[in-house]
């Protein structure tokens, strides 16, 4: 096998695999930014998965056609930033611990959207869409030599929606003062209240955007993997993408890059047994390899990685 | 009583019914009959000796992870990864349950202690990291679940696989099973691993009240700083506690391998036990007396989840629903604690 042949195999894999947790990290990133933990990421996605494809079902079924898969997506944003709120009263205006809180945003997404679907369906899984995105050739770019079959051709719209929200949330973050307002949050909120920045509001925010974005995820995830939605359909992705967080050191093009690697890994392990390479190698290391680069990462191996100070903390007003 | 005294008692019982109160709205939006629905619930957790013994069943891992939950907290420190040590105790449990040959006084505390070690092991791991590169324990001790979850699946499907996706029967050398406790509750799969949890309660209780080991780990849990003037070392503690924690743990999982199942399945995700933990150990205000009653409330309401299904048809998944909202209730303490001094105020107010 050339290798060729192999990259045109695993990058689009990768990429493919890469896109909902890039959509999430870039979520969590929100959130961590301006101060508030997100373990519940995972639960984030499960809500944005059951949306979009409860949301596809019935529009299908009402005789609306393509355009319904669009529509899902949409109303997994909302939903999500809406079921984020939960998080957010608990760690913002309750004080609660928002590892804690996190935890209950996990359990509690799985079982109230599995209860739904059995409630709704009579079952513990949905029907399948079916106006899942398939993959497609972008014209054009996927006759470049080279590049065209690793980056255009049977790619999905996902991942290039991924890659754009990436480069514009490092804008935003970096170029704009609303990502000003947010990383001062997370870094230091009494100054930033000094300065009239409403903590409260920003880290609201903050967790809404972690909740639109990961529920964006995991709603990228069921359109285009699985198809239908069950108690399983999200299995370790939001964790993931929290570890791509930190692992891209908060920053949402290392996010991007994180969650690409991860992706990669995943393609790996899925495409290994078909890369003469990698067939010897038990697929256990490279299920592996992205929680124990996190591991490296944050004890210093692979250059350290530091969030921001205020994570964590709740605010109390006058304070020092 | 002190208004401290009567408010740790009295926040768990207020986040327990709000969380039963909101599933009961949920049941009733739904459609479905809270009363009939509750009261199927409380008839699967005690009306019958079986299901006494089921609910006991239920409880005895839970009481373990809520222990490993709450004895790393009460060092200051969050063990998240409860989960990932669960399940390497289970799979090290039934391993020597499988592959050594002894008399059962040997053989069953072997491997007891191989699944306690094994959980230990793996929250060594944070602990370490947490010890000499100050890394935060929570994210680690999450990693360390999907490693965990990948490497048993890895383990089980390389070397110890047997038709069904499963590893092989230990020997019943290495069983907890009680023919015993079986005959009494109408053949539930109860088993004498709630002694191996009511003995880990006590140890715990001793461990942290009696030994200046405990007095150390609650010292360097209220306050890092003033343990480390006082001459204690914060690192070796943050190492002791995660290890004591992850045993704690493994025992939860080598509950699993030893009682109820006497094997281990390839798993298709995680178990819970571990999150359940975290619910157990919170309510429980991190006593070993309170968790062993917030255990048997959770361990009740899981194995009463069954009941609920089949008699009033809700499913069972509105009882995860309960649990993650008690978490939510418990976590939000703060909020309670503020309403109730609220209402005590004006009561003085009034008088």
């Amino acid at each position: 096998m050339s290798l060729m042949a192999i990259l045109a195999l695993v990058v689009p894999a990768a990429i493919y695999a890469a896109a909902p947790l890039m959509l999430t990290a870039l979520g969590g990133l929100f959130s961590e930014r301006s101060g508030v933990i997100n373990i519940g990421l995972e639960g984030l996605m499960v809500v944005g998965a059951f949306s979009a494809i409860v949301t596809t079902l019935t529009l299908e079924a009402a005789g609306v056609g393509a355009i319904s898969t669009w529509i899902g997506l949409l109303a997994a944003v909302v939903i999500g930033a809406l079921f984020s709120l939960i998080h957010g009263v608990a760690s913002i205006h309750f004080r609660a611990d928002q590892v804690v809180s996190g935890v209950a945003i996990n359990l509690l997404a799985v079982g109230l959207c599995v209860f739904l679907i059995k409630f709704m369906y009579g079952k513990g899984q949905t029907d399948y869409i079916s106006n899942r995105f398939y993959r497609f050739d972008v014209p054009v770019l996927s006759d470049i030599p080279v590049i065209g079959p690793m980056f255009f051709s049977s790619t999905y719209i996902t991942s290039f929606m991924a890659i754009a929200l990436a480069v514009l949330v490092y804008f935003i973050i970096y170029f704009t003062p609303f990502g000003l307002r947010i990383r001062s949050v997370g870094e230091h909120p009494q100054a930033a209240d000094t300065m009239g920045i409403n903590v409260t509001r920003m880290r609201y925010i903050g967790v809404m955007l972690s909740g639109a974005f990961g529920a964006l995820g995991g709603a990228a995830l069921a359109v285009t993997v699985t198809g239908n939605f069950s108690g399983t359909t999200i299995a370790g992705q939001g964790f993931m993408a929290l570890a791509a967080l930190i692992f891209g050191k908060w920053h949402p093009l290392g996010a991007m890059g994180a969650a690409l690697f991860f992706g990669f890994a995943q393609a790996l392990s899925i495409t290994g047994a078909q890369i003469p390479m990698l067939s010897g190698v038990p697929s256990v290391f490279l299920l592996i390899a992205p929680y124990v680069l996190t591991i490296l990462a944050l004890a210093g191996f692979v250059g350290r990685s530091e969030g921001p100070k205020a994570l964590g903390s709740a605010y109390l007003k006058g304070s020092r | 009583m002190s208004r401290g005294r009567i408010f740790n008692i009295a926040i768990p019982l207020i986040a327990i019914l709000l969380g039963m109160l909101v599933g009961g709205i949920i049941m009733l939006v739904s459609g479905y009959d809270p009363i009939s629905g509750y009261s199927a619930l409380f008839k699967g957790i005690l009306s019958e000796p079986f299901y006494i013994g089921e609910t006991v069943r239920a409880m005895t891992p839970l009481i373990l992870s809520g222990l490993a939950v709450a004895f790393a907290y009460r060092a200051g420190l969050l063990n998240i990864g409860v989960e990932g040590q669960v399940l390497v105790g289970w799979l090290a449990a039934v391993y020597v349950g499988i592959v050594v040959e002894a008399p059962m006084i040997i053989h069953l505390p072997l491997a007891i202690l191989s699944g306690a070690a094994a959980g230990a092991l793996w929250a060594f791991v944070p602990g370490l990291l947490k010890a000499k590169f100050h890394v935060n324990e929570v994210i680690v001790c999450i990693m360390m679940n999907y490693v965990g979850y990948h490497v048993v699946n890895s383990i089980i499907r390389a070397y110890l696989i047997v038709p069904g996706e499963r590893t092989d029967n230990i020997q019943p050398t290495a069983s907890l099973e009680s023919e015993f406790l079986q005959t009494i509750t109408e053949f539930s799969r109860i088993h004498y691993g709630i002694v191996v949890a009511i003995l880990a309660c006590i140890f715990m209780w001793f461990l942290l009240w009696k030994t200046s080991l405990g007095y150390e780990l609650r010292s360097v849990g209220f306050n890092q700083h003033a343990s480390r003037y006082a001459g204690m070392s914060v690192g070796r503690n943050v190492m002791i506690t995660m290890t004591i924690s992850g045993s704690f743990a493994g025992l939860a999982g080598a509950m699993q391998g030893l009682g109820v199942y006497g094997y281990m399945t390839i798993l298709t995700g995680f178990t819970n036990i571990g999150f359940d933990g975290i619910a157990v150990a919170l309510l429980g205000a991190n006593s070993s007396i309170g968790i062993f009653l917030s255990a048997f409330l959770f361990g009740g309401l899981k194995s009463g989840a069954g009941t609920m299904q089949s008699q009033a048809g809700v499913p069972i998944e509105l009882i995860d629903i309960v649990i993650a909202l008690i978490i939510f209730f418990v976590a939000s303490s703060y909020i309670i604690r503020w309403v109730l001094l609220r209402i005590q105020k004006k009561k003085e107010g009034n008088q």
